[in-house]
């Protein structure tokens, strides 16, 4: 009987080991895989890791400090050693049962061992699927591709369609005889590049593909010439091929299933969803505790600490987790005097949105969070900044003020009631201002934060959802109208979740409900000769659907998502009694209305203005808060922006002129659009990604260059990139001949990358320099607002 | 959709520098001095000190066009006040001249100020009408990408050929050899195409290939001639690759051609502009010291 196991040798899992090796306590350390650390040694080689953040003090037996992955894992390996951790690799746990005192874990080998305590350290990313036919546990079966060089001259069966598969294979490809297995008749959801080369891979015969087949069984052979043989299930009967090598990428299972299996509770369905943790880490089955990615920790440093503080906790020791001072910081201009705990709680007891988050989870939300103790007046933000914090009140009051200028109105938020939910989930500007009360205390909550509990804690959402909506109506439709009538009517309308080109409703469909755009962007259309021409878009803060309430009966054109995008619904009879609380409304309505009906009927006209609207759509204008075009008949490519944006970016242009699709003389180069709700923020483990007032999407310095953002922005137009040395002047240049010495590229000594993307020269007087860069004028920026504008103005002048 | 540098601002430069040429030229029409209008009188040093200025404030458009944190307005209102300001430098300096030319540094100078000037205006020009054949011509590609699409193109034709009789894939070959996208300047400004292929059962030396017409005639006379159905159709893939080809090559060529066109002019307009920078140090150094 061990009095601790932990589960998976992951930064969290050593750290907790050593510290039991440390204290003398029995424990054991299970891997499933060959060794420790397994996640960073598949990082590339000489790949520098960061130790975010870096205001957090490292609490562990192991040392940690950013280097390169080789160094790090080294240092760990000794570490391990020296303290005598008993790590047990190759042992995957298939089963926990039990409780505190006597848990028994199964391993896949059949064995059970048993523990007094459980530490679950396993991280997110899954067991890679398996082939699950007879033969997948030969040696020939892999799930993973480090170095697709590492193999010439074999012949590899790639099992798979999506992305991993297809980069796998095409890189496979140059130098083996390589098979793609699809179980399907297409490559349907991959990226376009992707999606591209690998038709292009099968046409050209570089690969062969078999389409809507599945494997049956791997054998081995005796022959030296292909040493095994894979039986596939195709169309055309079943077909035996023989190869070296087969790489099996058909996902991974995500743990939550077998965390589940164990008895922990998971708040929400949602899959973005944590498991509920005491302040301990302990999950609700006793002496069962998660640390690390999956309690919602995804750094190795947060990791290591808590794998720490769980033991010590264990041993009965009373540990003040580490992040106590930088709470203590935070709350030093809190008056009462209270500790941090009692801080907490007293929050959590004061805004009734929180009070049933757990402690936990709470302590992390305000770990992130900033406490602010503005005076009376101060602005707390503006109208139409481009933040998309979410605020709540601890103490004192705010004032809001609606509208602008003489027609503006002032209501009164008091202590426990949020505010900024509005920009938070539509990533459009702030539509109000708010001012800071008496004795106004206010607790601000990155976006990240509140969407990770959002996504947890279903009471949080739907409180936010639904004080949305109200808000949604109220500056939508009805200023005047208290919230109290509001309030049931709110309750009527519909939240709609729509995908990229899904319709929100269909020419000539009856129309009985009006729809307020609450995130993303939609393109309304109609039918001319059997196509639909684009006529116009409708941008997030907006309604569509108003023409069928008016008295009409059949939608008048098409209105589909231009992006995933979220409306809020209203049906005839709820619009009736709005109408009824404000008779104005009716004359408001009528005007968008009457300007729409203009303005569609110009789009309507000019063949061109749609469809250039279409190709701008397609090109994610749709979501983009500012966008760099360039007009091709002006440009005359001498990259004077690309070399300016480098100039004033450490070295590295974050726009690529050339590349990036054209149409009518409009050219979209690869440049970042600034998402309303963007896409790179969504992953982001050092939360490194913010959105400056002005809109800006930038990245901040604590970026650990782990390439999610990169991913994730549909785009292509973030990238990995070391600082290079810093260029000579020009007039060194002009009159000396010097040069910037060469970047490094490989080898153990090169900088560490980190993502670089356009941050729109914040930091720059004069606006971005690829612009003020332009000699001809060609480059331009744009914005939803001044879209339409563009669009008419550049098409009739053609 | 918006301002090319000539419409910058309303044509504000376009306005200043009318207005510089209407007060030089009245001054100059007003100006009655006892010799000939000349550089030595009040007005000549006058209209002389403010060519000079103009000149060294438009070379300075090539340390601003550098300078990307400068703040001191946007990049295209330099150009335009360049283009516009440049043009009334041809009057004033005119003016100043009083029209005397003769065999000297000063009118050097004033050649090569007309030469910088004139190159200059064919900037203007071929930066108003080839942007837009450019972006035509690439048609949604990069360069590199076309070139890029040429090695794939090639390396498909190659399978093809790898069916085809051996001295046809000898042919594929020494077309892909004799390929030529560019060369002199000459050839590059007017998109010639001087590819050749050497054609095993042809002449001894490689022969001209323009437009991939000599390769084609050769694989067509081969078609024509073929009576086998397998050869038939590797012989029309072939065909029709290489007529894909030689579009590709010709939209390769006139990319080159119109980029190069833009950049040509400036291979006069700055060297000449260092020149002019001389002379007129010597030009300024000569009055003063002899005059």
């Amino acid at each position: 009987m061990f009095r601790i196991a932990i589960v998976g040798a992951g930064p969290g899992g050593m750290s907790a080991a050593a510290r039991a090796a440390e204290l003398g306590v029995p424990h054991v350390l299970l891997e499933q895989s060959a060794a420790h650390a397994n996640t960073i040694q598949r990082y590339q080689k000489g790949k520098h890791v960061m130790a975010e953040p870096n205001v957090l003090p490292l609490r562990s037996p192991l040392p940690f400090a950013a280097g390169v992955r080789e160094h790090i894992l080294e240092e760990w390996g000794t570490g391990l050693d020296r303290l005598g951790v008993n790590l047990r690799c190759q042992s995957e746990v298939t089963r926990i049962e039990g409780e505190r005192g006597d848990f028994i874990l199964t391993l896949k080998s059949g064995e059970s061992l048993r523990a007094e305590h459980v530490i679950f350290s396993i991280g997110v990313q899954g067991n890679p699927r398996r082939l699950g036919v007879p033969g997948d546990d030969l040696p020939c079966v892999q799930y993973t591709l480090d170095d697709p060089d590492d193999y010439q001259g074999e012949t590899i069966v790639v099992v798979g369609a999506g992305d991993a598969a297809i980069e796998n294979a095409i890189a496979l490809a140059r130098q083996n005889r390589v098979f793609i297995v699809n179980r399907a008749e297409e490559f349907a959801r991959v990226k376009d590049g992707n999606l591209s080369l690998i038709l292009k891979a099968i046409e050209d015969e570089t690969l062969g593909c078999f389409y809507k087949s599945s494997c049956l069984s791997v054998t081995a052979t005796a022959s030296a010439e292909a040493p095994y043989l894979l039986t596939l299930a195709t169309p055309e009967g079943d077909t035996a091929v023989p190869c070296h090598r087969i790489i099996a990428r058909i996902g991974a299972v995500p743990p939550r299933k077998f965390v589940e299996s164990c008895g922990i509770h998971f708040p929400s369905a949602d899959a973005a969803a944590l498991p509920e943790l005491s302040a301990q880490y302990e999950s609700n089955v006793s002496g069962l505790y998660v640390i690390g990615a999956l309690g919602g920790y995804p750094l190795i440093k947060q990791a290591m600490n808590q794998g720490y503080e769980v033991v010590s906790h264990i041993q009965g020791e009373a540990v003040e987790p580490a992040d106590e001072p930088l709470l203590a910081e935070k709350f030093a201009k809190l008056a009462g005097g209270l500790s941090v705990t009692e801080t907490l709680q007293r929050m959590q007891q004061r805004i009734p949105l929180f009070a049933d988050v757990n402690p936990l989870m709470f302590r992390e939300l305000i770990l992130g969070s900033a406490v602010h103790c503005p005076h009376e007046g101060d602005v707390v933000f503006r109208r139409n900044d481009y933040t998309n914090s979410f605020y709540t009140v601890l103490d004192g009051s705010v004032q809001i003020e609606l509208g602008e200028g003489g027609d503006s109105r002032r209501i009164t938020l008091v202590a426990g009631q949020f505010f900024g939910e509005g920009s938070l989930l539509s990533g459009r500007r702030r539509s109000a201002a708010v001012y800071a009360g008496a004795g106004c205390v206010l607790i601000e909550s990155p976006r990240r934060d509140i969407v990770k509990l959002m996504n947890s804690v279903d009471s949080v959402r739907s409180v936010i959802d639904r004080l949305f909506i109200v808000r949604a109506i109220q500056t939508g439709f009805a200023p005047n109208t208290p919230f109290e009538v509001l309030a049931p009517i709110a309750a009527r309308a519909r939240l709609n979740r729509y995908k990229r080109d899904e319709a929100l409703f269909k020419e000539g469909e009856p129309g009985d409900r009006l729809h307020l755009v609450r995130s993303g962007s939609v393109a309304v259309s109609r039918n001319f000769g059997g196509r639909e021409v684009t006529l116009s878009y409708v941008a997030a803060g907006n309604y569509v659907g108003e023409m069928a309430l008016l008295g009409r009966t059949s939608r008048s054109a098409t209105v589909r998502a231009a992006v995933p995008t979220e409306t809020v619904s209203l049906d005839a009879d709820a619009f009736a009694e709005l109408m009824a609380h404000n008779p104005a409304l009716r004359g408001d309505i009528e005007n968008v209305m009457r300007k729409r009906i203009v303005s569609n009927a110009q789009a309507q006209s000019s063949d061109a203005g749609g469809n250039l609207i279409s190709f701008l759509m397609r090109q994610g204008l749709g979501e983009a808060t500012d966008v760099l075009l360039i007009d091709e008949s002006l440009c005359i490519g001498c990259d004077n922006c690309e070399q300016a944006c480098a100039a004033t970016h450490g070295g590295t242009s974050r726009l690529d002129r050339a590349a990036g699709p054209t149409f009518a003389n409009v050219h979209v180069p690869t440049s970042c659009r600034h998402c309303e709700n963007p896409h790179c923020m969504k992953d982001c483990p050092p939360d490194a990604i913010r959105r400056a007032p002005n809109g800006e999407v930038y990245i901040r310095d604590n970026c650990i260059g782990c390439g999610n953002c990169e991913r994730n922005c549909p785009y292509g137009v973030i990238h990995m990139a070391s600082t290079p040395p810093p260029q000579p002047s020009l007039w060194a240049s002009l009159l000396f001949g010097s040069e910037a010495p060469p970047v490094e590229s490989t080898g153990q000594g090169k900088a560490p990358k980190k993502a670089v993307k356009c941050d729109m020269c914040k930091d720059q007087s004069g606006g971005p320099a690829c612009v003020r860069a332009c000699p001809t004028g060609a480059a331009l920026r744009v914005s939803p607002a001044e879209f339409v504008e563009f669009v008419s103005t550049g098409v009739a002048e053609r | 959709m918006h301002q090319s540098v000539l419409d910058f601002e309303r044509r504000r430069y376009l306005k200043i520098a009318l207005a510089l040429c209407a007060v030089s030229l009245v001054a100059y029409l007003w100006h009655d001095p006892r010799s000939p209008p000349n550089g030595g009188t009040w007005l000549g040093y006058t209209l002389g000190g403010l060519g000079a200025a103009l000149i060294l404030w438009l070379t300075a458009l090539g340390v601003r066009k550098r300078t990307y944190t400068s703040t001191l307005g946007s990049l295209q209102g330099w150009v335009s006040a360049h283009v516009y300001l440049g043009l009334a430098l041809l009057l004033v300096v005119s003016l100043h001249a009083g029209f005397q030319f003769g065999w000297n540094i000063h009118t050097l100078c004033y050649v090569l100020m007309v030469v910088v000037i004139a190159s200059g205006l064919l900037g203007i020009v071929l930066y108003q009408r080839l942007p837009q054949q450019l972006s035509q011509n690439r048609a949604q590609q990069t360069s590199d990408q076309m070139l890029t699409e040429l090695q794939e193109l090639d390396e498909r034709t190659r399978r093809v050929a790898a069916n085809a009789s051996p001295d046809e894939v000898l042919a594929i070959e020494a077309n892909i050899a004799g390929t030529r996208i560019g060369g002199s300047t000459v050839a590059i400004l007017s998109a010639q195409d001087r590819s050749t292929v050497r054609l095993p059962d042809g002449l001894a030396e490689a022969e001209a290939n323009p437009g991939q017409a000599r390769i084609l005639e050769w694989l067509s006379a081969r078609l024509s001639a073929s009576d086998d159905a397998g050869r038939t159709r590797t012989l029309t893939d072939l065909v029709s690759l290489i007529g894909a080809r030689r579009a590709l090559l010709r939209r390769l060529q006139q990319d080159a051609r119109l980029r190069g066109w833009l950049s040509v002019w400036l291979y006069v307009h700055v060297p000449v502009t260092f020149g002019l920078l001389g002379s007129l140090i010597a030009h300024v150094v000569s009055v003063f010291l002899y005059w």
